[in-house]
């Protein structure tokens, strides 16, 4: 089989994607019980009889959490349901201590809505089918060489997480994003995090697993009927949702090439690797015969609470977007370039810590944006706080920092996760503005390297960088680059 | 083997999986005796299709109830000692199990 | 004063108020009882001594600090083993739960314990209430007190078993198809199950959600109400609690007592009774409806002809309810765990724990259960099932339109001898016949002696709407008030 570029597959098929979403709420306690949700705590400590399912516990639904399903459904332009039940999806599993799981099943709480997703100033129109309540799981850690479920020896599961509220949010199948697809997913998930986030519902942790995604793939022959869709699990990152819908895309192009099927099944994304593995395939198929949970009563929202809900809702991250514009005063253009890289929160926390947006935008985009790409994380992961970046614009702009030394206090910062000035201070980050020490540095470095002076000198000004680069070394970067530049090129006779 | 007096309404071969299902290790005279039980029950029960209820509404419960919900407060969980005491197995303060076969959900 | 355990729950709160015997007296004497005679009943699969002297003790302590005694302190009670309690073992009469000791209470624990009430220990019953005989316990059967080789009733046959038996003058069951109703009728004491949602189900094991209710077992009506009372009331952990207060039965049943029916209209279900009931139980059926006659009340026939289709149903709910509450039942958590060979898988000893930890009738439910709750099959068997219910409420609807409250036999057999029915499960499920339809539309009913038939007990059975709870109190007052003490024919036990 020749390996396919990702051109060569959107020439010929097109992928309709569709995405699962599972939040965790950010609710004090569970949600059938009253037991803490803090993330971290030792084993087995924040358990109860509920949410340990002993003989004979009851649950009792989280009014929070319901409240909080509903204006994460409003947020989505979905309707809310005016009745509507629990139910028990049944099946044995170690993290789940009641082997089944309250979840909701031909009743969820919110349905049939929207989310317009952003890319490249263009809007996509993302289906919302349903978003519905449940209980989260255990937590299972696998002991053994591997360290993974297949060939540990045992595994030890740990209840704490078991019973905290999670909302699944599921999109309806997304046709017509072509070779967009994997961008697009992307900037779905990235676009539902910024509004989970403003609803404050949740603290939307994908590295903790506050936020998780499946990924739905298929692909089809322009025309042709929607092909059989593989369902990618582990889905743990902005940037994986993106690899995964391009890896899958990629493997089933190369599946249906070879005149082959593709295989309606769970695949597991591998950070590792960037591709998708298949599941182990099932003895039987699963039939999780769900049935309404007999231990709860039906949930019917108050239209009037609804309605209350809806008027009371934040601003949607569209809409401050759009403000943003405006008050910012970046433009249209800049407005998607920070939009695709997930930044126009951080820059716009920036700018209200008083750097000024250019200066904000510019970092986000530029250095910071570096720093994440090169972490395989998203800006907003990155440990650095907006107030942080704009102390180091502060700094620059007063002349305390060179550039060059303002990112040398962010790497420090990221290290130690220290604060800025702490970081300054411990690791010296000084402009060196002694003219003489510069002088002395300048000279220097013009006879080490009298080749490079000798060109400057008949004109070639480029090659004064690596004089530069000599003397910026020479003072570990305290000197201000622009300074130096002058300096030599004054010294060479050599002017611009 | 079919019963030839009857329909079975449950074969052997389902029964063993309704038992899989169930994780339940039967065994093959169990089996036998399940199977033979399970149809005779399975057909008096059938008789609810007797009853023409297209139109009926389900009853789940004697006096309805709804929006019986909790406010978002901590209440105190159980010691941890308590919570490993009853458990088969326990290593690091969490339950111990053997090697699990099957994918997680 | 003579024999303590003869007395009944409302004479011993009274003695321990006045100071004419104290609770730890009342309490050593039952448990005397309870060593006499348990070796040949098996009502107890576990007897709490200290637990017992040690409240006992404390009511006593109350009493002479002048503190508030309620109007069963210094009581002794039997608890069914399906009821969760702190630190005491709780089996739900299954091996897979051996050796398990809860680490909270269920709620009515908590108000028994608060009322004074004297926990003696934890009695027998089928394993996790499925049956009618307490045969299905995996400690072996209780005995009938009226004739040890007959059944107590079940699934609550310890509880019955306990009272009749004068091992204690008050015992919790529950109640799913009959398990309160049915073994208070074969051994001639009175059980009532209240109208679902009125005593909180946190902390019972639970077979069928939807079904399952605890209520009361004593010798008397009054004393049933008095313990009915203790345990009732909304609760906020079980989301199925009404949130209103009980009908006042202890005042029903004190009222009915003055054997005033004038004005009540008694509905006899005509499809509760003819063929398949024992000749004996029609013919004490049909004395019960002249006394209530004799009482005053006005006798009815009504029809509720989707009756017929209860058990049935029931037998689809139930266990398919039970399929999914008794999957926590896996060997990680607590419990048995069978086959854990450092070899077998978590699958395998799942398997091998359910297999070895459950008996044969647990197991026949939980397949039947999972069979109708599969994808193709729920509409047919459990979505049907659930509309049958409605066409039972709308029976009752009928029916309670003319009538005050229902009557028929409470069970259409008097105790059977143990094994009797045992291989045939259909043969044991008719049992529930006449206790079923209560049980599916969530209706109170109690279950009153009516007299006996070749020298064992029969019961009465009075049904009411939803939420009246206390007209079955009244009505079965008035019975008791009119009828020989059926419990006054027991002979001693050997």
């Amino acid at each position: 089989m020749t390996t396919l570029t990702y051109a060569d597959v959107l020439a010929s098929y097109e992928p309709v994607i569709g995405l699962e979403t599972h939040v965790e709420l950010g609710t004090k306690s569970k949600m059938f019980c009253g037991c803490s949700t803090t993330f971290g705590a030792e084993p087995n400590t924040q358990v109860c009889p509920v949410c340990l399912g002993l003989p004979g516990a009851l649950p009792v639904a989280n009014e929070k959490a319901i409240e909080s399903t509903i204006r994460i459904g409003l947020a989505l332009n979905c309707s809310i349901a005016t009745w509507c039940r629990f139910a028990r999806k049944n099946y044995f599993y170690p993290d789940m201590p009641k082997n089944f799981q309250t979840s909701q099943y031909d009743e969820p709480l919110c349905v049939d809505g929207y989310l317009d997703v952003e890319y490249d100033g263009t809007t996509y129109r993302v289906g919302i089918e349903r978003v519905h309540l449940e209980e989260d799981t255990g937590k299972n850690t696998h002991v053994g060489t591997s360290g993974r479920i297949h060939g540990a020896d045992y595994s030890l599961v740990d209840y704490n997480r078991a019973g905290i509220p999670l909302v699944e949010i599921v999109t309806k199948p997304v046709p017509g994003t072509g070779a967009l697809a994997p961008e697009i997913a992307r900037a779905y998930v990235t676009e539902l995090r910024d509004i989970l986030r403003t609803l404050g519902v949740s603290d939307v942790r994908m590295e903790q697993g506050s936020l998780r995604c499946d990924v739905n793939t298929s692909l089809n022959k322009p025309g042709a009927e929607w092909g059989t869709r593989t369902e990618t699990k582990n889905v743990n990152s902005l940037r994986s949702v993106e690899r995964a819908v391009r890896s899958e895309i990629l493997r089933q192009a190369g599946v249906l090439d070879a005149g082959d099927r593709v295989l309606q099944e769970t695949r597991h994304f591998s950070e590792t690797t960037g591709d998708t593995r298949p599941g182990r395939s099932k003895e039987e198929a699963t039939d999780y015969r769900y049935f309404p949970e007999p231990d709860l009563v039906p949930v019917a929202p108050d239209p009037d609470w609804v309605e209350k809900l809806r008027a009371d809702l934040p601003e949607v991250p569209a809409a401050r977007r759009e403000r943003l514009v405006e008050e910012l005063g970046v433009s249209a253009e800049d407005m998607v370039q920070m939009s695709n890289a997930g930044v126009v929160e951080l820059v716009g926390a920036t700018a209200a810590a008083g750097a000024p947006v250019g200066e904000a935008r510019n970092w986000w985009l530029g250095y910071l944006a570096q720093k994440a790409n090169e972490a395989e994380i998203d800006a907003a992961e990155l440990a650095i706080r907006p107030e942080q970046v704009a102390r180091l614009i502060t700094l620059v702009a007063d002349g305390t920092l060179s550039t060059a030394l303002a990112r040398q206090a962010v790497e420090g910062v990221l290290e130690t996760g220290q604060g800025v000035d702490e970081v300054i201070a411990s690791r010296g980050l000084k402009r060196v503005s002694d003219t003489g020490a510069l002088e002395q540095a300048a000279d220097d470095a013009i006879a080490a390297n009298p080749d490079i002076a000798e060109k400057v000198r008949g004109g070639k000004l480029p090659a004064v960088g690596a004089l530069v680069g000599a003397v910026m070394k020479a003072t570990r970067g305290q000197a201000d680059a622009a300074a130096v530049r002058t300096i030599l090129l004054e010294k060479l006779g050599a002017s611009e | 083997m079919s019963d030839p007096r009857s329909e079975r309404r449950i074969s052997r071969d389902e029964v063993a999986h309704l038992a899989r299902l169930a994780r339940l290790a039967v065994t093959d005279d169990e089996l036998d005796l399940f199977a033979g039980q399970l149809d005779v029950i399975l057909g008096a029960v059938a008789r609810v299709s007797e009853v023409a209820a297209a139109d009926i509404a389900p009853t789940t419960h004697a006096v309805p109830l709804s929006n019986v919900l909790r406010a978002d407060e901590l209440t105190p969980c159980l010691p941890r000692e308590r919570v490993l005491a009853g458990a088969p197995s326990v290593e690091d303060d969490k339950f111990r199990v053997p090697r699990i076969l099957s994918e997680e959900v | 004063m003579n024999d303590l355990t003869r007395l009944s729950a409302a004479e011993i709160a009274a003695a321990v108020a006045s100071g004419e015997v104290t609770a730890l007296e009342v309490a050593e004497a039952h448990l005397e009882r309870i060593a006499q005679v348990d070796g040949s009943v098996h009502a107890f699969l576990h007897v709490d001594t200290e637990g017992a002297m040690h409240a006992a003790r404390q009511v006593d302590a109350r009493r002479s600090a002048g503190g508030d005694l309620g109007p069963l302190a210094g009581v002794p009670l039997a608890m069914k083993d399906v009821v969760v309690t702190k630190d005491l073992p709780t089996t739900a009469g299954s091996k897979i739960l051996d050796g398990w000791k809860p680490p909270y209470d269920a709620t009515i624990t908590k108000r028994i314990k608060d009322a004074g009430v004297v926990m003696l220990g934890k009695t027998n019953m089928d394993e996790f209430a499925m049956g009618s005989s307490t045969e299905n316990s995996a400690y072996g059967p209780s005995h009938n007190p009226w004739d040890l080789n007959r059944i107590p009733g079940g699934s609550s046959g310890g509880s019955s078993a306990a009272v009749a038996a004068y091992e204690a003058p008050l015992s919790i069951g529950t109640d799913t198809g009959g398990s309160i109703r049915q073994p208070a009728a074969v051994t001639g004491i009175v059980g009532f199950k209240p109208t679902y949602g009125n005593v909180s189900r946190y902390g019972l094991i639970a077979f069928s959600s939807s079904l399952d209710q605890a209520g009361p077992f004593a010798r008397t009506v009054l004393d049933t109400a008095l313990l009915y009372e203790t345990i009732a009331g909304h609760d906020p952990c079980d989301s199925t609690s009404i949130p209103r207060p009980v009908a006042p039965t202890v005042s029903a049943a004190r009222d009915g007592a003055g054997g005033d029916l004038s004005g009540v209209r008694i509905g006899v279900v005509r499809e509760l009774g003819g063929e398949g009931y024992e000749a004996g139980v029609l013919a004490s059926f049909d004395e019960a409806l002249g006394t209530l006659k004799g009482l005053g009340a006005e006798i009815v026939e009504v029809s509720c002809p989707h009756f017929e289709y209860a058990l049935p149903a029931y037998y689809l709910i139930a266990p398919s309810e039970c399929s999914s509450n008794l999957a926590r039942f896996d060997g990680v958590r607590y419990g048995l765990r069978v086959g854990d060979d450092g070899v077998n898988s978590l699958e395998d000893v799942m398997s091998l724990t359910r297999e070895a930890g459950f008996g044969p009738e647990v197991k026949r439910r939980v397949m039947i259960g999972t069979y109708a709750l599969s994808s193709g099959y729920y509409d047919a068997y459990y979505g049907q099932a659930q509309k049958v219910r409605t066409l039972i409420v709308r029976d009752f609807d009928a029916a309670f339109a003319q009538a005050d409250v229902l009557v028929s036999p409470t069970s259409p057999f008097v105790a059977f001898e143990l094994g009797a029915r045992a291989a045939d499960p259909m043969a044991m499920y008719v049992n529930d016949l006449c206790t079923l339809p209560a049980s599916l539309a969530g209706t109170p009913a109690i279950s009153v002696p009516s007299g006996l038939a070749d020298g064992l007990p029969v019961g009465l059975q009075i049904m009411a709407p939803a939420l009246e709870d206390d007209r079955c109190f009244r009505v079965a007052a008035a019975f008791e008030s009119a009828s020989t003490p059926v419990l006054a024919s027991i002979r001693e036990l050997p």
